[in-house]
């Protein structure tokens, strides 16, 4: 009651307000998340620096060098060694590409496979759309980790042999991955159907003859984006933390590509004498993941009218 | 109410078939015979590997094949393990009380965490508490369980000494010092799932409540004289929890992969350590079945929350 | 026994801050409330007369909203300054709230029962049983057939004039002297509409509480009303009573209120078109200077705009704020 009285109050007062595209006015909404705003810099400068600092940083991240294994940080080496006197930093930026790449291809993978189920549901209705929301449901109820785990480990090798260990592993995961994480956008774009097919421009577009594929791609779909890169953002997040977490079992990529998580991995057995060795790596993956969530959080604020508050 | 607990019992069945199926196409597709390392296996006795291949009819037609699976699945008759040498129902339950005990003791901590700290950041939306409460939220579930597990190793095991970083599920100790043992051992890695799912929680408590804190029922509640904390627990948190018991739930598939891996940091002897020693190993009937155990977890959970959702929401039940 | 009226508001002022700037959705509210009376106010929606009836029990939210200026006066004592523990001997007990929506006002999780005895226990310190059993006698008092088996149902389980039945035996439970109902039959059939304000006459008749009761329906004040206030955009623009009003409207927005209301005696007779009033509520956020409604008025003039006109008695008992009407002094 309290909050309908105030809307009453607010909607008697329509202000005379300037003429803003839906761009601006996210924008407007985003930049009064402080957070998201400091995250997205952040962010900004982490993948900047995975970007060019391969290129700054020439180190190899494979150059074994046994009179500096397990050394601290120092000028030479500013995140440490390995046990086989590797440049952690090197290592770092190097897998921090990797775990990148995996985030966003797997984070295209659910989308692409989200908005297809759920727009297929949404247009069918009836047996069609119940099959589906109810293999949604299935999937929303499926143990992500064991299952993840059970796939790589009876097809690594069989698709390792065809395309080779390296891309066999990252087809692999982004496949897996992105295969996990579709539901919740096919709910959604499935929701947006429900709600605009009966809203008036979608009715007067109807009405104009405009045909059924014309719809979706011009009226519907744009209307759902909000929410979609909401949970995309996410995604990527959850992926990032996904692929870690099997290279951190040691079931991921293999030992000589140093994603965050196959550095933790290795790190976790010197934890007494090289702290630094997994501190490194896992601030990496905190930081990213922190500020992914963040953005997140700022992009729901500005995308998602049902949530302002 | 019995009506309903029977209708979503009815419900949970055909998941449970669906997700043995898809488990089963999982295997079916795998490329090359899951069993063919056997037979250059020597420390497999060849009667066992006989036994195996006609107890999986790995030459019958695919929905033959996948029927007596399901059947072998459903009865417990779930293989023998290539590495441990025993049944791995045996294997299965001796090693599922410990993750069970931790799940449960840290999912215990979440909730004592998320339902006291969402409920007070809501009442008191865009305060310092909310905002440090909502930071601390948000850095709790950035960060992933195997760092946190050894960033609690380092701190309190390496730095100070204070607690064991390996879980024994043989303690020596009896009576009180086996408990205190217990509790030691136990504390880091229910911390670790605990704090993760406590820091998710929060949130879903959190939007909840500020949900159900703007619906006109409150305001009646308040229109009715009642002190503001009858009205906070009473018409608001006991409202919040339906769509939180839900929320909960969608997370459960998120806790047991927390448990695997919390399992490989301490090295807890639970079912989630299990698999990953099966996988290293190739232990395939062990992997099968662990995943089928999780699954089975999951869909129990899903069912219990089920229940207690319709228990908290009468529209459910009564009608 | 106190001789103030039972409710008097005094230059009553609700601002709610929003990130367009301050809304003045009450700006500078005269109004009171004698035993055992039944005032309505009428006026458009958003004109800030739902605002002012939860403001009486102070249930609008703070912040945003927050009352910058003037006394709510109960029985004499101002409600404004008091602390929270002593409004909540007020709601209820004291003065009774009806709230717009009966299908979201009851909470679903609860019986009707359990909520209405609830309220009892607060206030009078039943016990549960007690309570309970006033709780079906209350639904017996606003005519729910089957009370006893009715109180434990859950509020789903009733139509929403059924529930708004059940919001009224709420509000009465405790028989507090004024009952306010906020546009109580709005969101309700046409034909329950009339059986909820047959019910809330009869609770008026055998209880003897006072009734503020808040409408945008004409029609609705004609057949409760002992006095009508009008409100518009903010600000009270006439006072008089139910006979006076309709015998003789003086405020031009009064007058063009009373002309919309459809009349089916002349419709049938006449070719009489029913008329609407040109043009839209103001602004709340910049209302305008002089007064809010001259931009609408068929009389507006250069004075109208200069200063606001302030509301004074044209006849006894007769409260109009317009320039076109002097004062009298009686």
């Amino acid at each position: 009651m309290a909050g309908s009285t105030l809307a009453s109050a607010t909607a008697s007062a329509p202000a005379p307000r300037r003429r803003v595209t839906p761009g601006q006015e996210a924008w407007r909404r985003f930049r009064k998340h402080r957070l998201a705003v400091v995250s997205l810099f952040t962010l900004g400068l982490l993948v900047l620096a995975l970007l060019v600092g391969p290129l700054v940083w020439t180190l190899p991240i494979d150059e074994i060098d046994f009179t500096a294994r397990l050394q601290g940080p120092s000028w030479e080496h500013p995140f440490g060694t390995d046990d086989l006197g590797q440049d952690i930093l090197a290592r770092v930026l190097h897998g921090g590409r990797i775990s990148l790449a995996v985030g966003v291809a797997a984070m295209l993978v659910a989308v692409f496979v989200g908005v297809l189920v759920g727009a297929i549901a949404g247009m069918s209705r009836g047996r069609v759309d119940a099959a589906l929301m109810w293999l949604t449901d299935l999937f929303l109820s499926l143990p992500e980790l064991p299952l993840l785990l059970l796939i790589i480990y009876l097809f690594r090798d069989g698709l390792g042999a065809i395309v080779g260990p390296e891309a066999g592993v990252f087809i692999m995961i982004v496949a897996v991955i992105g295969g996990f994480r579709w539901m919740p956008v096919a709910r959604l774009v499935r929701a947006q159907f429900f709600s605009l097919r009966e809203k008036e421009f979608v009715e007067a577009a109807r009405a104009l003859g405009a045909s059924r594929s014309r719809l979706v791609v011009r009226h519907i779909l744009p209307n759902a984006l909000g929410p979609v890169i909401v949970a995309a953002t996410i995604d990527v997040a959850a992926a990032i933390i996904a692929e870690s977490t099997l290279s951190f079992l040691g079931l991921g990529f293999p030992p000589d590509i140093p994603t965050w998580g196959r550095l933790l991995f290795d790190a976790k057995d010197n934890l007494d004498f090289a702290p630094h060795w997994a501190l490194f790596p896992g601030l990496a993956i905190f930081l990213t993941v922190l500020t992914i969530n963040f953005i997140g959080d700022g992009l729901r604020d500005a995308l998602d009218p049902r949530r302002v508050t | 109410m019995t009506n309903y607990v029977v209708r979503r019992l009815l419900i949970a069945i055909p998941s449970l078939l669906g997700i043995s199926l898809i488990l089963f196409t999982v295997l079916a597709l795998a490329p090359g015979d899951p069993f063919e390392e056997l037979a250059t296996n020597p420390a497999i006795p060849p009667d066992v590997r006989a036994a195996l291949r006609a107890s999986l009819g790995l030459d019958d037609p695919v929905w033959t094949r996948y029927f007596s699976w399901l059947t072998a699945m459903l009865r417990g008759d779930w293989g023998y393990s290539f590495v441990s040498r025993v049944n791995v129902d045996q294997l299965i339950l001796a090693r599922l009380p410990t993750t069970l005990a931790i799940i449960g003791a840290s999912q215990i901590l979440a909730l004592a965490i998320a339902l006291p700290v969402g409920v007070m950041a809501a009442t008191r939306p865009y305060s310092i508490f909310d905002q440090v409460a909502n930071t601390l939220a948000f850095i709790g579930f950035s960060l992933p369980t195997f760092f946190t597990g050894l960033l609690l190793i380092l701190l309190f095991s390496i730095t100070l000494d204070w607690l064991p970083f390996v879980y024994r599920a043989d303690l020596s100790s009896t009576g009180w010092t086996w408990l205190w043992e217990q509790v030691r051992q136990s504390i880091m890695p229910v911390a670790v799932l605990g704090l993760f799912q406590g820091a998710a929680w929060t949130r879903f408590v959190r939007s909840a409540v500020l949900d159900v804190i703007r619906l006109d029922h409150v305001t009646t509640a308040r229109a009715k004289g009642l002190p503001e904390g009858s009205v906070t627990l009473r018409h608001i948190v006991r409202n919040a929890l339906i769509p939180v018991v839900t929320l909960v739930a969608l997370q459960m598939p998120t806790v047991f992969g927390g448990a695997i891996v919390t399992e490989q940091i301490f090295r807890i002897p639970g079912i989630g350590s299990l698999l990953i020693s099966a996988i290293l190993a190739n232990d395939t009937p062990v992997i099968m079945a662990v995943t089928f155990v999780f699954a089975i977890l999951v869909v129990f959970f899903n069912l219990l929350a089920d229940v207690i959702y319709g228990w908290l929401d009468p529209r459910i039940s009564y009608s | 026994m106190n001789d103030a009226p039972l409710l008097a508001l005094h230059g009553l002022k609700v601002h709610f801050k929003t990130d367009d700037g301050m809304v003045r959705a009450v700006d500078g509210v005269d109004l009171t409330v004698n035993r055992a009376e039944t005032v309505c106010v009428v006026g458009e929606s958003g004109c800030g007369k739902t605002v002012t009836a939860m403001t009486i029990l102070k249930l609008i939210a703070m912040p945003p909203g927050r009352i910058v200026a003037g006394e709510i006066r109960f029985e004499g004592r101002d409600l404004v300054p008091l602390p929270p523990a002593e409004m909540q001997k007020i709601r209820s007990k004291e003065i009774g709230f009806v709230f717009q929506e009966p299908m979201t006002s009851l909470n679903p999780v609860y019986t009707v029962g359990q909520q209405i005895a609830e309220t009892v226990r607060q206030h009078e310190g039943l016990s549960r049983r007690a309570a309970m059993d006033r709780a079906a006698e209350m639904l017996r008092l606003v005519n729910i057939p089957n009370p006893q088996r009715r109180v434990n149902d859950y509020p789903h389980q009733f139509s929403g004039g059924m529930r708004q039945r059940v919001m009224i035996a709420m509000a009465l439970s405790c028989n507090p002297k004024l009952l306010i109902a906020d546009e109580p039959t709005t969101a309700l059939d046409v034909t329950i509409q009339a059986q909820i304000l047959e019910l809330l006459n009869e609770m008026k008749q055998r209880l003897g509480m006072a009734v503020l009761l808040i409408t945008h329906a004409m029609g609705v004040v004609a057949e409760t009303a002992q006095r009508v206030v009008v409100m518009y955009a903010g600000k009270v623009v006439e006072e008089a009573t139910v006979e006076a009003l309709f015998a003789d409207p003086r405020h031009p927005y009064t007058q063009g209120l009373i002309r919309s209301i459809p009349r089916i005696d002349l419709a049938a007779t006449t070719h009489t078109r029913l008329e609407a009033i040109p043009g839209t509520v103001p602004s709340l956020l910049n209302p305008p200077i002089g007064c809010r409604f001259a931009a609408r008025c068929r009389h507006a003039m250069p004075d109208c705009v200069a200063a606001e006109p302030p509301l004074r008695e044209v006849t006894p008992g007769h409260k109009v704020a317009c320039i076109l009407y002097p004062e009298v002094h009686a």
